[in-house]
């Protein structure tokens, strides 16, 4: 086995035993008393569980009637109010192509093995590791629910940095970068989706050269996308909107850059 | 979900607390379309009730008069979003409501806050004095009923997430639980309470 191998064994069993975790959480989730990385991942988590996004929302309705206190806002907020919407465009709902999508592909989990021995797991864990990328990977990217390791692997990183931007809208983006992954990955919340005939795109910027594009966000107010390319050496990415499909090069300016620390 | 069901089994956590307040579901869906009085008549029902949880949390008036009003300009912007299947309206403008005031207290560091104790339930808070009020006691009596079938520490526990926007290791720390079981007993909590006094189903 090489050394490759063992990084892999390692990382395969810690997803296990997240994947575990992960259930646990619903209720602090419900109640927003996750960080903002559990929440990403235990985000990510509810995208392949509908048994947690239902019991999500039962402790989201169990916490509201907790709230039985009443207090009437000063009178002069709800002209606020009134007045604040007149700027504020509603969003489109959700169409079937931006739902929480695709009856995801589930990473085939291997209960019957926890019980044997650690040598045999681990065997098998590589093996499983090593059929997944074979078999799974040419019709499941590295970004799709059921097959989140690259993603998984910058969130938990040890040197994972975190570079938040909020926008006046109240919509936040966040980049997590980790450089000993050499990976990016872009969470949004709440994101205003792009103009009509126009899609965000995001780059990466090296020290030298022009920017590289990073690919697409998908039409998704809140999503986690994995930029594409290698980020070890970036030195900011950044998200401009660009026509339908994307540019060679950022044609605008763009509306969010995060510096990537040194 | 059934939103019917909702309007005749949902008195005890939808806000209109009558129960013959106007359909919340069906302002939302028009104020998804762009209808201002339908949002107006919203913001009429439900301010007092959002305004009280992002009150509680923040605690700073003028502070939370600045988040009670991100809330209801979010609720404008994404009222398409909400999903009757899902559960009831209130939940959902409460929901958005917690969110932004948690965002507002841990971005603000708010280190006078966690100066102060935490046991804030005292707190005198101007309940609204309108027809709904004796229903309103009711159903917070019947909460507090609920709230006596749960252990001291799960009571703590979502107290503190919920109503102090402490993170669950933070509830941890508050509570000298060892790291990663405050999130068990929320979760055990809330699940007991949503079983007394009934709600999501």
């Amino acid at each position: 086995m090489t050394d490759h191998d063992d990084t892999r064994d390692t990382r395969d069993t810690r997803d296990a035993q997240r994947e575990y975790d992960a259930h646990a959480l619903s209720g602090a989730y419900a109640v927003d008393a996750l960080d903002d990385l559990e929440r990403a991942r235990f985000e990510e988590h509810l995208r392949q569980c509908p048994d947690c996004r239902a019991e999500v929302d039962s402790l989201r309705e169990t916490a509201a009637a907790l709230s039985t206190d009443a207090v009437e806002p000063p009178a002069g907020l709800r002209a606020d109010v009134l007045a604040g919407i007149e700027a504020i465009r509603p969003l489109p709902p959700l169409t079937e192509h931006g739902r929480n999508q695709p009856a995801p592909v589930e990473r085939p989990r291997r209960p019957w093995l926890l019980g044997t021995g650690p040598m045999l797991v681990a065997a098998a864990l590589v093996l499983v590791a090593l059929v997944s990328t074979a078999w799974l990977r040419p019709w499941a990217g590295d970004d799709e629910p059921g097959e989140m390791t690259a993603t998984e692997r910058v969130l938990a990183a040890d040197d994972a940095d975190r570079i938040v931007q909020r926008f006046p809208d109240g919509s936040r983006a966040t980049v997590v970068f980790s450089r000993s992954e050499g990976r990016a990955v872009l969470l949004t919340e709440d994101m205003a989706l792009a103009p009509d005939g126009s899609d965000y795109q995001l780059w990466l910027q090296a020290p030298q050269g022009s920017p590289v594009s990073a690919g697409l966000m998908p039409d998704q107010a809140d999503a986690t996308v994995l930029l594409e390319g290698d980020a070890s050496r970036a030195t900011w990415v950044g998200i401009t909107v660009e026509p339908d499909g994307g540019s060679a090069q950022p044609t605008t300016d763009p509306i969010a850059a995060f510096d990537l620390p040194t | 979900m059934d939103p019917g069901v909702h309007a005749s089994a949902g008195a005890p956590h939808v806000g209109a607390p009558a129960g013959a307040g106007p359909d919340l579901a069906a302002l939302l869906q028009r104020s998804a379309r762009g209808d201002r009085a339908a949002f107006a008549a919203l913001y009429d029902a439900t301010a007092a009730r959002v305004h009280g949880l992002v009150l509680r949390v923040v605690r700073d008036p003028t502070q939370a008069e600045e988040v009670t009003q991100e809330v209801f300009l979010e609720i404008w912007r994404t009222a398409s979003r909400f999903d009757p299947e899902r559960g009831s309206a209130v939940s959902w403008l409460l929901t958005i409501g917690h969110r932004k005031a948690v965002d507002r207290v841990r971005s603000a560091e708010a280190a006078s806050r966690r100066e102060s104790t935490y046991h804030h339930r005292n707190q005198t808070v101007a309940h609204d004095t309108t027809a709904d009020a004796a229903q309103a006691s009711l159903e917070a009596r019947r909460v507090r009923t609920a709230l006596t079938q749960l252990t001291e520490v799960q009571r703590e526990a979502i107290e503190l997430a919920y109503f102090g926007g402490y993170t669950h290791t933070e509830v941890a720390a508050l509570l000298d639980l060892p790291v990663g079981t405050a999130k068990t007993r929320i979760r055990d909590g809330l699940i007991r309470l949503r079983d007394t006094i009934g709600v999501g189903r």
